[in-house]
């Protein structure tokens, strides 16, 4: 299976999390289907220029969280119930509003200021959004 | 058959302005290493040692199972070594390189060879005295590459070339990997380089080495902690911690044994922790080595 994951050099995030991400995104939009066979560890890092060891370690972690397989010798799959219903997404949301309401904290904004500035953020995104080309 | 492809144990070589203290380094077969270092850090005499090609007055080195630099002989049949200093005969061309080197080396693979010089866009019969920069390190690569070496040391291999060249050298060393059996060590002051696709990473650091773990362990362990503290606060004692910035209100803490449950620890003792930033490989280097140097002159 050819994979098209790009890793970005000036995203803050270790590259670990962003090949998580991206598998995960993968199986959420349903391009990578339960029982499929994904590249193995080595095929990966040779594909993405990125050292075995930060593909194993995005392996171990997607292999926690069930999203994969990995049997010796047989390589990884996406497992049958990846379990990537949009209640993941809807966690990481969570985290990231934590987040939000703590740096709004720091910054002495009101709880009304804070839901202010997301509601404006989220206009923003829809008003920036361009409108589907036809390919 | 042991699994580390080079295995240094209390290495040590003395030289009248500099010496190499105490190194220990391991290289699992099949790996990755990177091995940073500023200038005159000690990585080239480092690998020289590995290579054979200056002797250590004490300690012990093994490289493909042989012990160095008595069997240096037999070593040398399974290493690719290609250094910034390796002359090629600027008036013969590749192809007559190649040609001088493939009856040396039994695994020699002429059609691997022709392929790199296509993917790396160097011409067989161009004369070596001709060639770029960049074009020679490639051609240096490709001789070393075409050997099929067990080992393959590299020192310095992407410095002073171009981007395109960089990762046209990083996807080759990238593919040699394929072959699980393989192995290489590069050395380099680029930690953009070795933070991409090295799986372990050694710093060395005035002839001695300061720290050495796989990769991701090392990501991991690092990071800076920004604090608020109220007025009359104390900075909370937390492990590992190499430095203290920042102001006094707001100091800035990196440690190198970090633990999430740091943050509540901080929390307990009065301090909010506004920021965990993860650390480039570069910024672990120079806190690494300037932490050491501190101690050190303290």
């Amino acid at each position: 299976m050819h994979s098209d994951i790009v890793i970005s050099q000036s995203d803050g995030r270790p590259m670990y999390l962003q090949i998580m991400e991206q598998v995960k995104q993968r199986v959420a939009v349903g391009e990578w289907a339960a029982g499929d066979q994904i590249p193995s560890i080595r095929q990966l890092a040779i594909a993405l220029r990125v050292s075995v060891i930060t593909i194993k370690r995005a392996y171990l972690e997607l292999e926690r969280e069930g999203v994969i397989l990995t049997q010796q010798g047989r390589g990884s799959i996406i497992a049958p119930n990846p379990g990537l219903s949009p209640q993941l997404y809807h966690e990481e949301l969570s985290e990231r509003l934590e987040e939000v309401a703590r740096l709004g904290d720091l910054l002495g904004l009101s709880s009304e200021e804070i839901g202010r500035r997301t509601k404006e953020a989220a206009n923003r995104l829809i008003e920036a959004r361009p409108t589907k080309e036809i390919v | 058959m042991n699994d580390l492809s080079v295995h240094f144990d209390g290495v040590g070589k003395r030289y009248p302005h500099f010496s190499l203290e105490n190194i220990h380094l391991e290289l699992p077969t099949g790996s990755i290493m990177g091995f940073i270092g500023a200038n005159g850090a000690g990585k080239s005499t480092t690998i020289r040692i590995l290579m054979g090609l200056v002797h250590q007055d004490e300690g012990s080195v093994r490289v493909l199972g042989h012990s160095m630099p008595a069997e240096q002989a037999a070593a040398k049949l399974d290493i690719g070594f290609v250094s910034e200093d390796m002359r090629l005969y600027g008036q013969a061309t590749l192809a007559w390189h190649m040609d001088f080197l493939r009856p040396i080396y039994p695994r020699w693979d002429q059609s691997y060879a022709e392929e790199l010089a296509r993917r790396f866009d160097l011409k067989l019969q161009q004369k070596i005295k001709g060639l770029s920069h960049g074009q020679r390190v490639k051609a240096a690569l490709l001789l070393a590459l075409a050997r099929s070496p067990r080992l393959l040391v590299l020192d310095e291999p992407t410095t002073g070339l171009d981007p395109v060249a960089r990762v046209e050298v990083l996807d080759e060393l990238m593919a040699v990997l394929a072959d699980e059996d393989r192995t290489i060590l590069f050395s380099s002051h680029n930690t953009l380089d070795v933070e991409q696709i090295s799986d372990q990473i050694t710093f060395i650091d005035r002839g001695r080495i300061i720290d050495s773990d796989d990769k991701e362990a090392f990501l991991d362990r690092w990071r800076r902690l920004r604090l608020v503290l109220p007025p009359d606060g104390v900075v909370p004692r937390l492990p590992g911690v190499v430095e203290v910035g920042g102001s006094s209100r707001l100091p800035v803490l990196t440690t190198n044994r970090y633990e999430p449950v740091m943050v509540s620890v901080c929390n307990d003792l009065g301090a909010t922790v506004q920021a965990v930033d993860s650390m480039t490989l570069e910024e672990i280097f120079v806190a690494n080595v300037h932490s050491r140097r501190e101690r050190l002159t303290a």
